[in-house]
C-alpha cells in the first residue's frame, strides 16, 4: 500500500536560491554506480526524450517505451509557435522575475512558486542546449536568435523555429536520443504502451506493456519509473491532441496510489480550426503566434450573415480588443477563448452553427505584405487552406475554441516524484507548473527543463538516499499486475456487444463538452457526474471489440484508452464541482465578476486538490496542499 | 458522395495479402482520408468484421506517422499534403479508390496498411545529430548562424520522416529522407566537426538496412509531403565523396 501524503518538499530559503541550494544538498550516485540503476521511461515526448537521453548520458542503464512507431511521432512535435526563456536578447525588460511572474499570474495564482521560478530559472540553459544541437531557431540578418510575442507577456521571449517549433525540438531530443540507443544505453521499445504500473513495498518497482504488435503482455523490472506521457485532453474525444494520446499510463497509477492533482484545469485553446461535422475526428489548432498579426473579431449584429469582407469596419466588433486594451488580442487563452464562446452565446458566431469568430490579417497583409505574413505564418496558412479549402489570405479565418492542454496531472513534488516512491512525472503529465492556466510557449519550456535540467538531479537524489532494490519481474506483485491487464483485456473481448468503443468515446466526449468545458455550473457537473458511470456501465455491457489481443489489434488498443477515460472522466467531473471557484481555464459561471470575469476564492481554494483512488470512482480521498505565496501578492488578474 | 474501396488486406507479416473491395457510402467533401477511413471501419465494426489497419496519429500533418499509397500516389492525389490533411473534396462520387501500404522491403507490413519503418531510427542512429550531452553548452547567441544558412537548414529539417519518398522510389531509396538529415546538419556550424563521419556513417546504414540506389528520377520530391528538395540528395553524394576520399 502507499499512503498518500502531498509533502511538496520545497527547500528552504529565499526564492532565488532554492534550486541553487537543493542542488548543492542533494545527494550524487557514484559515475561507476550510475550503471547499476535501471531506469524506465515511459513515453518519449519531449520530456521522456530529453530524459532518457540526459540520464543514459549520465551512465543509467535506460529502457524508454512509446506506443508509437517511432519516438520521433510523439505529440510534442505538433507544437507549433514557440518556446520561452528569460534571455532578455531583445533587451525589452525581460528577466528571470519576470517570466517567473508572468507564468505564475497566467496560471490564476493556482501554483507553487518554487517550481515554477526553478522553471524559469532554467529556460535559458535550454535554449542553449538545443542551439547546440543545431535545432534551427528563427534568425536575424546576422545571425542572432530572433524572438516574438507570446499571449500573457508584454515581452518578446518566445524563440520559435517557423511554425514548427516543437517539431524542430522534438527531433533535437528525438536524435540525442537516438544518439544514445546505438550506444547501447538506451533501449527504445516503439510500439509498447504501459498497461499497469507495478508498486512493491510502497516504491514503484516496474511496468507491465502490451506489444502493440504481437500483443505480447512483458514485465519490466526498474529501480525507477518516470511517466513522460502527456495530458488527457483526449477524454473530451474531441481536441487538438493527437489520436493516440491517452491518460491510461497516468491512470494506472493513479489507481495504485499516486493523487491524481487539479485535474478540472483543463485548457481550451481559442485559435482552432471549428468543428465542420459529425464525422469529425479531431480539431487542428492555428498557433497563437497567429494573435500577434492577426485581429479577432466579429460582427456587431446577431445573425449578421453577409460575408466578411461586406462588413464595413465600424459594424465589426474587436472584441479582445475592446475588452482588454492593453493585451488586447494577446490576451491569456482562457480569457481570449471565454470571449470567443461569449460572443457566439450571443448568437454573433459566424460559419456553421454560428460556433466561429474571424482571426483577420488583412490589416497586417496590408500593413507588412503578404510575402512577410506568409514568412512568419506560411504553413499555418497552407494548413488551414488545406482543411477548409479557404484562402486566409483573402478571407478571414474562422477560429473557434478546442481543448488543447491539461494543466492537471498527477501530483509531483518539488522532485518531480509523485505520491508513490520511486515514480516520477515529468512534463505535461504531472501537474506542477501552470496552475490553473498555462500562457503560449511554456509547454515545450516545461517539458524540456523537466527532461534535461530537473530530473537528471532529483533521481539521483531518490536513488541515492532511497537505495531502492530491483524486484524480479516473477515477484507475486509484478504477477498480480499483469493478471490485471489480461483480465482486464479478456473482459473487453468477452462483453461481444454491438457498440463500437470509438463511438462511445465520441458520447462520453459530448458529456464532459457540454458539462466540464470552457463554462461549467454545479447543476450540470452534477447531471455529468450521473451519466459519466451509467456510460461507463454500458461500455462494460455493449462495447464490441473485433479480432484477439494475440496480433496487431488498433480497436483492442482504442477500447482500453476509452475504458480508463471512462473512469477519469468522473474524477475530472468531481474536481471541478469541488472547486468552488473561477480560476483560469476553470470557469465556474456561479462564481464570476459583474462584468464576467473569473472570481477566485483565495480564503477557501488556494491549494492543490490532490484525490487519492479509493476503489470506488466517485468516492476518491481529497488531499490538499496548500499554495504559499511569499514572493508574489494574490491579486485579480487583469489585462485591460 | 458513395466510392469504392480496394483496399489491401494483409493479417501479419507472413500473410500473403489480397485487396478486398469495400463500399464508402455517406462520405462529406469535409471528411480527411483517414475520417471517410473511420466511417468504412465503424461499419465494419457494426457488421462484426475486422477494421483497416492504418497508422495515424497527429491528424495535422506533422507527426509523420500517416502514410498510404492511394491510387498509386504516396498520401494521394495533392501536392504537399499528407494523407490526413486529404480531403474527400479532392474525389468525385462514385470514384473507385485503391489503397495500398507503402512498399519496400525495409519497410515490412506489420497488417494491412501498417508498415514497420524502423528503418528510419536506425539511419539516425548512425549519425543523424551533433554529438553534444545534456549541459555545458555555450550561450546560445555564441553561436551564430547566418540566416540564408538557417532557413536552408530548417528546410531539410523540415522533413516528418513518414517514408512516402521510399514508397514513391521506384528502387525504394531513402536518399531523399537521409540526405534531408544530412543537409540540416551541414548548414549549420553545430554540424561541422562530425560531417565527413556522419555522411559515411548514415549513407551506409541505408544500405545496410536494404533500400535501394537513386537514379535521379526525383519521384522522392514529388511525393514529399513537406516539398523536401532532390537538391539534398547531390549535396549527400558530393559530401560523401569529399568524406570517402580524404579519410585517412
Amino acid at each position: 500500500m502507499v499512503d498518500v501524503k502531498l509533502d511538496s518538499k520545497i527547500p528552504a530559503g529565499p526564492l532565488e536560491s532554492k534550486w541553487d541550494r537543493h542542488r548543492r544538498e542533494m545527494k550524487l550516485v557514484n559515475p561507476a554506480n550510475k550503471r547499476k540503476f535501471k531506469v524506465l521511461v515511459v513515453g518519449t515526448g519531449l520530456a521522456g526524450a530529453s530524459a532518457a537521453a540526459t540520464l543514459s548520458e549520465l551512465g543509467y542503464e535506460v529502457d524508454a517505451f512509446c506506443f508509437q512507431d517511432s519516438p520521433r511521432r510523439a505529440h510534442s512535435i505538433a507544437a507549433q509557435g514557440g518556446i520561452n526563456a528569460a534571455k532578455n536578447y531583445p533587451n525589452d525588460g525581460d528577466s528571470v522575475g519576470r517570466l517567473f511572474y508572468d507564468t505564475i499570474k497566467g496560471g490564476d495564482f493556482r501554483s507553487r512558486e518554487a517550481n515554477v521560478y526553478r522553471l524559469a530559472q532554467v529556460s535559458n540553459n535550454i535554449i542553449d542546449q538545443c542551439a547546440a544541437q543545431g535545432v534551427p531557431f528563427a534568425r536575424e540578418y546576422g545571425g542572432l536568435l530572433t524572438n516574438r510575442s507570446f499571449g500573457g507577456a508584454q515581452v518578446s521571449r518566445t524563440f520559435y523555429a517557423r511554425g514548427q517549433t516543437g517539431q524542430q525540438l522534438l527531433l533535437g531530443a528525438y536524435q540525442a536520443l537516438e544518439k544514445q540507443v546505438r550506444r547501447g544505453a538506451v533501449r527504445m521499445h516503439a510500439r509498447h504502451e504501459m498497461l499497469d504500473l507495478v508498486v512493491k513495498n510502497g516504491k514503484a518497482a516496474g511496468i507491465v506493456t502490451r506489444d502493440l504488435v504481437s500483443g505480447k503482455i512483458e514485465r519490466w523490472a526498474g529501480h525507477a519509473v518516470l511517466l513522460c506521457t502527456g495530458g488527457y485532453g483526449n477524454v473530451f474525444f474531441l481536441s487538438t491532441n493527437a489520436m493516440g494520446c491517452n491518460v491510461t499510463a497516468a491512470w494506472k497509477a493513479h489507481k495504485r496510489g499516486a493523487a491524481f492533482a487539479n485535474p478540472c484545469y483543463t485548457q481550451i485553446h481559442p485559435t482552432c480550426i471549428p468543428v465542420s461535422g459529425d464525422h469529425q475526428s479531431k480539431l487542428t489548432l492555428m498557433s497563437e503566434s497567429l494573435r500577434n498579426d492577426g485581429r479577432c473579431w466579429a460582427p456587431k449584429k446577431a445573425g449578421d450573415k453577409r460575408p466578411p469582407s461586406e462588413i464595413p469596419d465600424e459594424e465589426r466588433d474587436y472584441y479582445l480588443e475592446r475588452k482588454y486594451p492593453s493585451f488586447g488580442n494577446l490576451a491569456p487563452r482562457d480569457i481570449a477563448s471565454r470571449a470567443a464562446k461569449e460572443v457566439c452565446d450571443e448568437g454573433r458566431g459566424v460559419g456553421p452553427g454560428g460556433k466561429g469568430v474571424y482571426l483577420d490579417f488583412s490589416a497586417a497583409i496590408q500593413r507588412l505584405g503578404a510575402d512577410v505574413i506568409e514568412q512568419r505564418y506560411g504553413n499555418l496558412f497552407q494548413m488551414y487552406e488545406k482543411i477548409t479549402d479557404e484562402n486566409p489570405y483573402k478571407v478571414p479565418m474562422r477560429i473557434y475554441p478546442a481543448v488543447h492542454y491539461t494543466m492537471g496531472g498527477l501530483w509531483v513534488d518539488y522532485n518531480l516524484m509523485s505520491t508513490i516512491p520511486g515514480l516520477h512525472v515529468l512534463g505535461e503529465a504531472n501537474f506542477s507548473d501552470h496552475g490553473a492556466n498555462r500562457l503560449g510557449a511554456s509547454a515545450l519550456m516545461q517539458g524540456l527543463a523537466d527532461g534535461y535540467f530537473v530530473i537528471p538531479y532529483t533521481l539521483g537524489h531518490y536513488l541515492a538516499t532511497e537505495k531502492p532494490e530491483l524486484v524480479s519481474t516473477d515477484a507475486p506483485e509484478f504477477q498480480a499486475a499483469e493478471a490485471d491487464v489480461t483480465g482486464r483485456i479478456d473482459k473487453l473481448f468477452n462483453v461481444k456487444g454491438d457498440r463500437s468503443a470509438f463511438a462511445m468515446h465520441k458520447e462520453l466526449g459530448k458529456i464532459v463538452w457540454e458539462k466540464c468545458g470552457m463554462a461549467r455550473d454545479r447543476a450540470g457537473l452534477q447531471q455529468a457526474l450521473q451519466e459519466i458511470p451509467a456510460l461507463r456501465e454500458e461500455f462494460w455491457q455493449s462495447v464490441r471489440v473485433p479480432g484477439s489481443n494475440a496480433e496487431f489489434n488498433q480497436s483492442l488498443e482504442y477500447a482500453l484508452r476509452t475504458a480508463d477515460f471512462l473512469e477519469f472522466a468522473e474524477l475530472m467531473c468531481l474536481d471541478a464541482l469541488h472547486r468552488e471557484e473561477s480560476c483560469g481555464g476553470h470557469f465556474r459561471t456561479e462564481y464570476q465578476t459583474d462584468d464576467g470575469e473569473a472570481k477566485r476564492n483565495d480564503a477557501d481554494f488556494a491549494y492543490v486538490a490532490g484525490w487519492e483512488y479509493t476503489g470506488d470512482f466517485g468516492k476518491p480521498k481529497l488531499h490538499k496542499e496548500p499554495l504559499e505565496f511569499e514572493n508574489v501578492a494574490l491579486a485579480t488578474r487583469s489585462y485591460k | 458522395m458513395e466510392l469504392t474501396l480496394n483496399v489491401w488486406r494483409q493479417k501479419n507479416a507472413s500473410d500473403k495479402g489480397q485487396f478486398v473491395t469495400y463500399k464508402a457510402t455517406d462520405v462529406t467533401p469535409d471528411m480527411s482520408f483517414l475520417e471517410m477511413l473511420d466511417v468504412v471501419n465503424e461499419d465494419l465494426i457494426a457488421k462484426g468484421e475486422e477494421p483497416i489497419a492504418f497508422d495515424h496519429d497527429c491528424r495535422e500533418g506533422i507527426c509523420g506517422m500517416c502514410s498510404l499509397v492511394i491510387d498509386g500516389v504516396p498520401h494521394g492525389p495533392d501536392r504537399s499534403t499528407t494523407t490526413c490533411q486529404l480531403h474527400m473534396r479532392r474525389f468525385k462520387n462514385g470514384e473507385t479508390i485503391t489503397i495500398e501500404p507503402f512498399r519496400a522491403s525495409a519497410f515490412p507490413v506489420v497488417r494491412d496498411l501498417v508498415v514497420d519503418r524502423s528503418s528510419f531510427d536506425r539511419i539516425i542512429q548512425a549519425g543523424g545529430y551533433v554529438t553534444v550531452n545534456t549541459g555545458g553548452a555555450p550561450d546560445a547567441n555564441l553561436i551564430p548562424v547566418p540566416k540564408v544558412e538557417a532557413d536552408q537548414a530548417f528546410d531539410a529539417a523540415a522533413c516528418i520522416g513518414c517514408g512516402a519518398c521510399v514508397a514513391a522510389c521506384k528502387n525504394a531509396s531513402a536518399s531523399l529522407f537521409t540526405s534531408a538529415k544530412l543537409a540540416h546538419m551541414a548548414h549549420v556550424p553545430q554540424g561541422q566537426a562530425e560531417r565527413k563521419r556522419r555522411v559515411t556513417a548514415m549513407v551506409e546504414a541505408m544500405d545496410a538496412e536494404g533500400f535501394g540506389s537513386c537514379t535521379n528520377t526525383y519521384d522522392c520530391e514529388a511525393a514529399c509531403p513537406k516539398d523536401i528538395s532532390v537538391k539534398y540528395i547531390a549535396e549527400m553524394n558530393r559530401d560523401y565523396r569529399v568524406a570517402v576520399l580524404s579519410s585517412e
